[in-house]
């Protein structure tokens, strides 16, 4: 039984009286795929940011290569090799592509106290950044201003940021979201080959992506996971079903 | 469209060619308006780091305008008047020279700016300028109350402080040092902006949280870019003292905040030259508009309104269009 | 250090208080409902009083002096929010800063160039001048009392304004969420001017009403704007409540640190070296107290919002 790369133990988080996460344990092993789904307001984005530590869950621990992160900072995870890509996509808007990637590979190399070199002939931090653009398809697009790309070039570059960590493990926000159907399949052609380097807790509502991608699926419903499983399983799980009856599957 | 390193060229070549003529033309008012211009660049330069690059609206800066200025100041009060600055716990003596003084004057600006940016970075936003503001008219009430150095009525410093190998009180030759420091500082932040921190804080101005998530820390950067801003608008203060000779709480002033953010957006935020052009077109309005009239502070809120709601980019994003990427 | 001084300076530093509350009032509810930062409201002030004092001049009456203040305050502030602050409810701080710091460059010039560069006089009206006796055989000018309740009751206007009428609510619903109160059908443009005018109202009102007590000068808004600043900070934006705990405690502080500072010193300098430390010190006590404050709840002791 090899130790899973990432692990949340009983994560619970209230807003008021709103439990946004109930005492929710799921793991994530070498290799694999793990998807969330679940319907609207089932608190994926909340289980997320304790994850990744953009918030502080009430009880409950997370561990990221067996090591307890639960009172680290987002940095200090992201530098231990929690990779992230958002919803919404979160990136600097103003700068180019290849700025936004050479941002990551600078927070990989975790030294922004340089002053006075160019950072566009730093090799190192090109070489980085280079190879990441190039493995998400966008290095053709280096000196394009991102305000200025297509959604699903967006999605592209989050990846490609993310990647630039080299990490252990990633989270992924609703990565296919917006992006037409043959964005979508390269995608998820690509996140498929991707699991092997890095493990992906994958939220998603995209069915088709789930269904293709997930080695395994977790079903949150207001807070609670109700099913974890292979997708056979959660296909034919009734509990699933019924939370789902009416959401487009 | 002309080419935004055409502009600075141009800039560079006004900022000796003036000078130059006003010299042969024996005008020396125009130089003492060229160093006017070149102090308030350099001030303006210092906060374009924090403003521009970083997004932090300072609306205090003139602090550290005023703490350069009252390090010349105090340092060049006890040495014209022959009297020791502490006698505890060791002997300080005052000084008129300029490196001593500059160097005093940045010590204290990054030590002020240390303090005073961990206070105001806890907040963000709204928050954050209003604090600035707020710590500015500290200081300013503070300084009036010093009656030591003056208090309301300012303090005079009879002769200008000596630069070794320099005739500091010709005209051209103190303009000369503040171009000399005004090239030295674009350089600076010019090398600043294209740098590993420049990007960094670029990108926690856009999006702090993707910052945070590749494991950087954006209000670290912020600070010391705040740090670095203060230092460098702090030695402009004590230049700008030197000029006239003279220190008073009014460069603590709210005004003075407000007029050093103008210079920014008159020129154009984040762009390179733009504190440059922004402090020089300033200047040449108070001048030739001040002439004209007692009132001449309408005549730019008016103009200030215009550029801020109809023509963002300054004078540089008029002439040059959108900012070139950085290749 | 008798008693009677001590309670005549708290009145003072609530006198002082209540007045700043009058302008973080405005500044708070301003921010809160239309997220926008108005340097201008100092201008506002300074209309509030040179109103106040030309139309008291010209008519003899304070308190057509005062209706003035109210109106030419509110009015100046809708005309503002309609040619102007309308377009910036979209834009980002810094250049609401900007316009709005051009507000005040227009205006203080303007203002200027109307009545010159020496105040204009205010004097505090027959009616309400003189000493009046408090429990205790204190005496106190009635006229700093008079403004002590005018601003409880201003405070309790307002509090009754935003529970319980329908402005009310929709004041409160537009602090809460924008973009919602636009899918309400409420109409917004309308919303932002009358909140708008009704701050420059109470600017206006404040600075006539202190104008009387201080004088009426070009540039008397700026400081005031900035310690209701201050005060907002300490109370928390948003919060009207917090403005005026936030005004009580940055006025009681200004006044009794002005006081206390120096004596407190004389425990361990010299009687002349204490005045000069303390008076300085004085003059910071009130940011000082902001950073206090920051340090411990960077949202303010009431605010919401971060």
């Amino acid at each position: 039984m090899t130790d899973p790369v990432l692990r949340t133990k009983g994560i619970c988080k209230s807003f008021g009286a709103l439990r946004a996460s109930r005492d929710i344990s799921i793991d994530l092993f070498p290799g694999e795929i793990h998807a969330i789904i679940g319907p609207n307001g089932a608190g994926k984005s909340t289980l997320i940011g304790q994850i990744c530590g953009t918030l502080k869950p009430d009880a409950g621990s997370v561990e990221l290569l067996g090591q307890d992160v639960t009172h680290q900072t987002a940095r200090a995870r992201a530098r231990a090799g929690l990779g992230r890509t958002f919803q919404i996509s979160s990136l600097a808007m103003e700068d180019t592509v290849l700025q936004n990637a050479l941002l990551g590979a600078l927070g990989a190399s975790g030294n922004p106290w340089r002053f006075w070199k160019d950072v566009l002939k730093d090799q190192d931090l090109r070489a980085t950044a280079e190879e990441a653009l190039v493995r998400v398809g966008l290095e053709d697009h280096a000196r394009v201003r991102t305000a200025e790309l297509s959604h699903g070039q967006r999605r592209q570059l989050e990846v490609a940021v993310a990647l630039t960590l080299r990490p252990k493990a990633l989270v992924m926000d609703e990565p296919m979201a917006g992006m037409g159907s043959e964005g979508s399949k390269r995608l998820t052609g690509f996140l498929d080959e991707l699991r092997h380097e890095a493990p992906i807790l994958l939220v998603e509502h995209d069915m088709d992506a789930v269904f293709a991608l997930a080695d395994r699926i977790s079903v949150l419903v207001y807070g609670e996971v109700i099913a974890t499983g292979t997708v056979e399983e959660i296909r034919a799980d009734a509990a699933v079903r019924e939370a789902y009856l009416g959401e487009d599957a | 469209m002309i080419r935004e390193t055409h502009v600075n060229a141009l800039t560079l070549l006004a900022l000796v060619a003036i000078p130059a003529w006003a010299l042969y033309a024996d005008e020396p008012f125009t130089i003492t308006l060229m160093t006017r211009a070149a102090i308030f660049a350099i001030a303006a330069i210092g906060l374009n780091i924090a403003l521009g690059i970083g997004g932090l609206v300072s609306l205090g800066h003139a602090v550290f305008f005023g703490i350069g200025g009252y390090a010349m100041g105090i340092l060049a009060h006890h040495a014209q008047t022959y009297t020791a600055l502490a006698e505890w716990p060791f002997l300080i003596e005052g000084t008129k020279s300029m490196p001593v003084i500059w160097l005093v004057a940045v010590c204290l600006s990054a030590l002020a700016a240390l303090i005073i940016g961990a206070l105001s970075l806890r907040t963000t936003g709204v928050y954050f300028i209003m604090i600035t503001l707020a710590f500015g008219q500290m200081f300013f009430f503070f300084a009036i109350s010093w009656a030591e150095y003056g208090g309301e009525d300012g303090l005079s410093i009879y002769v200008r402080n000596g630069f070794p190998g320099l005739n500091t009180l010709a005209p051209i030759q103190f303009y000369g040092l503040c171009l000399a420091l005004l090239v030295i500082v674009l350089l600076f932040a010019w090398k600043l902006s294209r740098s590993p921190f420049g990007l960094a804080l670029n990108a926690a101005r856009q999006a702090p949280m993707r910052v945070e998530t590749v494991g950087l820390d954006p209000m670290r950067l912020k600070l010391i870019a705040f740090v670095i801003s203060g230092v460098i608008t702090g030695l402009a203060g004590a230049l700008f003292a030197d000029l006239n000779r003279f220190v008073s709480p009014t460069m603590f002033s709210w005004q003075l905040s407000g007029e050093i953010i103008i210079f920014i957006i008159l020129g154009g935020v984040g762009r390179l030259f733009g504190p440059v052009i922004g402090a020089l077109a300033f200047v040449a309005l108070e001048h030739w508009l001040g002439g004209l009239s007692d009132y001449w502070h309408i005549y730019l809120g008016l103009l200030l309104l215009v550029v801020v709601l109809f023509g963002r980019g300054g004078l540089i994003g008029m002439l040059s269009g959108r900012e070139a990427v950085h290749d | 250090m008798s008693l009677i001084l001590l309670i005549e300076q708290v009145l003072n530093g609530l006198q002082f208080g209540i007045m700043l509350f009058l302008m973080a009032a405005g500044l708070t509810l301003i921010f809160g409902v239309m997220g926008l930062i108005n340097l201008a409201h100092g201008s506002l002030y300074m209309i509030g009083a040179f109103c106040a004092a030309a139309v008291a001049a010209a008519t003899g009456s304070f308190v057509l002096g005062l209706i003035a203040a109210l109106a030419g305050a509110a009015i100046a502030g809708a005309l503002v929010e309609l040619v102007v602050i309308r377009r910036l409810y979209d834009k980002d701080h810094l250049d609401q800063v900007l316009a709005t710091f051009a507000l005040i460059l227009i205006f203080s010039e303007g203002t200027r160039w109307i009545f010159g560069s020496f105040p204009l006089f205010l004097d505090v009206p027959d009616f309400l001048s003189g000493p009046v006796t408090l429990p205790g055989g204190i005496e106190y000018p009635l006229y700093r009392l008079t403004l002590i309740v005018v601003g409880l009751l201003v405070a309790l206007g307002l509090y009754l304004l935003i529970s319980k009428t329908r402005l009310g609510v929709q004041i409160r619903a537009g602090e809460n969420d924008r973009e919602m109160i636009a899918a309400l059908g409420i109409d917004i443009a309308k919303l932002y001017t009358i909140v708008f005018a009704l701050g420059a109202a109470l600017a206006g009102l404040s600075g006539a009403l202190v104008g009387a007590i201080q004088s009426v000068q070009v540039g008397m808004g700026e400081p005031v704007l900035i310690l209701a600043f201050v005060v907002i900070v300490i109370g928390g934006i948003g919060s009207i409540k917090g403005a005026l705990i936030g005004a009580i405690l940055v006025g009681l502080t200004d006044t009794l640190g002005g006081i206390f500072l120096p004596e407190l010193l004389k425990l361990f300098f010299d009687p002349s070296t204490a005045t000069s430390i303390g008076s300085s010190l004085a003059s910071m006590a009130i940011y000082i107290l902001m950073a206090a404050v920051l340090v411990l709840r960077p949202a303010g002791l009431f605010g919401a919002r971060a």
